[in-house]
């Protein structure tokens, strides 16, 4: 992966409550221009650790350095200008829902830029065009559907021409011709913008085909990472149950539970 | 002595409960305090980009007019029905017109409209912040460098400051034309003997004054519950839920407790002086 990073993640640990550690011992490293997916089950911690990388939480321990600054030393002025040089695109979209599409995606244009309106209209609709939905500006929300959301939703990340993109599981509850088209636009608007974006999911086998590199988490910890190839030959049990979406290996399919027989009074 | 120690025990567990809930309420109220100080230090986008403000006057204002418009007519029409009741036995049905306008102006239309509007505007602004962020509309707000609380909690609050002295105005004013029709109109009071009355006992400063102070105080009081409360709701569908009930007990009881307590400092000051 070569380039200077944009994102460090040093030695950093976190918890919600003191004791009781969701991220350990994370350390990462991501060049600018690089597609990097975070990946593991649910509860890992993953979307904790983009909650770190977005500056929404800090490190109990260790540094994050973004876009060159540790996030610890940034007051609001700071973080909020850290944060225009960042896109987010959530789960499930968080369009304003009382916005249409096209006050949507002119948001951040109206709140950070001094822009006539002709200016305004005329980027809105190349944002819109950029994920094919230049049609539907008018349309409100609540009128589209889940892959569109969400592309709505990237058009409005992507706004301010962002250097770092985060995607919290962009492919949830898409069906597969979105699932396809969310995951090649975030592939090209990357590359068209020049940014650095860092998709975290479970959706292994769709984010292979994008990323550039991988983290795999387990537990709080990064357990394997390397190219989308080595993890597809990675030896790892949990990468390899993972990946194969199998109900044998380190990760049980029961959750731990007193012995059966117990529970049904079939014992003594 | 097992007994003396069980009761000693029980006792001391009520004890650490009763606390617990207090330092709870305590806790809360000191955040909901800093709150309302960091709304008022970031109120500079709601102020400066007044149109944010403006949309919010119209929904908290506008859209609450028929509710309050209606009810300050029939409380007018309700008002001159029982004072003219009671007046008459005294010889006095003259001064009907100034039971009505003084019960309004320095009573019923401040609390009476602010309890509507508690129920009314409150509510939705609580649910409407509390539905923003359970569906990370707020979160990704904060990620687009603009902070939720100058963009969507400052213009709601002042939004609901402005509105509530001029819905309380409009209460009072369709309540003293309620009780003209019933008064006036319906039993037949003499119209000057309403109107001129009314104009010689009501007191600019001590009644209209004072009522809008009242009304000033309640449009905070339950402005600032609504956006704290949707600011602080769980953000699930239970929580903005119980958030939202919060919102209306909460304000109607602040609007009730300061009621008396502004009385007492107005009316009861002036009368001893």
């Amino acid at each position: 992966m070569p380039g200077a990073p944009i994102v460090e993640i040093d030695d950093v640990w976190f918890g919600y409550d003191a004791g009781r550690p969701v991220l350990r011992d994370i350390h990462l490293a991501i060049p600018r221009g690089a597609v990097v997916g975070i990946m593991g089950q649910s509860g890992c911690g993953k979307t904790t650790l983009l909650r770190i990388i977005a500056a929404q939480q800090l490190p109990t321990r260790g540094t994050a350095r973004i876009l060159g600054r540790p996030t610890r030393e940034l007051d609001r002025d700071g973080l909020f200008a850290m944060r225009r040089k960042m896109g987010m695109l959530y789960q499930f979209g968080a369009l304003f829902t009382d916005l249409s599409v096209f006050e949507n995606v002119a948001f951040p244009l109206r709140e950070h830029a001094d822009l006539s309106e002709d200016l305004v209209h005329d980027l809105v609709m190349m944002k819109l065009e950029a994920v094919g939905l230049r049609g539907a500006a008018h349309l409100m929300p609540t009128e589209l559907s889940g892959g569109m959301g969400r592309r709505v939703a990237l058009a409005r990340s992507i706004a301010l021409d962002p250097q770092l993109i985060l995607y919290d599981e962009p492919f949830t509850g898409l069906d597969p011709i979105s699932f396809g088209v969310i995951s090649r636009l975030i592939r090209q608007l990357n590359d068209l913008l020049g940014a650095t974006s860092i998709i975290v999911t479970h959706d292994v086998q769709e984010a292979l085909g994008v990323v550039d590199y991988v983290y795999f988490m387990a537990e709080g910890r990064v357990i394997a990472q390397g190219t989308p190839r080595d993890i597809r030959a990675s030896s790892e049990p949990f990468v390899n149950q993972f990946v194969n979406g199998s109900s044998e290996g380190p990760v049980p399919f029961h959750y731990p539970a007193p012995e059966y027989g117990a529970d049904l009074a079939l014992a003594g | 002595m097992a007994f003396f120690h069980k009761i000693a025990d029980e006792a001391r567990g009520r004890l650490e409960h009763l606390g617990g809930n207090v330092t709870a309420v305590v806790w809360r109220l000191g955040f909901a305090s800093r709150f309302l100080a960091y709304m008022f230090m970031h109120s500079g986008t709601a102020l400066r980009r007044f149109r944010l403000t403006m949309a919010e006057i119209y929904f908290t204002g506008v859209l609450s007019l028929v509710i309050i418009l209606v009810s300050g007519l029939f409380v007018g029409m309700v008002l001159a029905l029982q004072g003219y009741e009671t007046l008459q036995r005294f010889g006095a049905s003259e001064s009907l017109g100034v039971l009505v306008a003084l019960s309004l102006v320095r009573e019923l239309g401040p609390v009476v409209a602010g309890l509507l509007f508690a129920s009314r505007a409150g509510s939705a602004i609580t649910a409407e912040i509390g539905l923003m962020k359970a569906t990370e509309q707020l979160s990704a707000m904060e990620m687009m460098a603009v902070d939720p609380v100058a963009r969507v909690v400052a213009p709601r609050f002042w939004g609901g400051v402005i509105s509530m002295p001029l819905l309380a105005a409009l209460f009072s004013g369709m309540g003293i034309f309620g009780g003209y029709l019933v008064g006036v109109q319906l039993i037949g009071v003499d119209p000057g003997a309403f109107w001129s009355q009314m104009q010689a006992a009501v007191d600019v400063r001590s009644d209209i004054f004072n009522g809008v102070i009242k009304s000033v105080v309640f449009g905070v009081a339950v402005s600032w519950i609504a956006v704290f409360e949707g600011f602080d709701a769980v953000p699930t569908a239970e929580g903005v839920s119980r958030a939202t009930t919060r919102t209306v007990v909460t304000s109607s009881l602040a609007i009730l407790a300061l009621d008396f307590v502004l009385t007492a400092l107005m009316f009861t000051g002036g009368n001893g002086g």
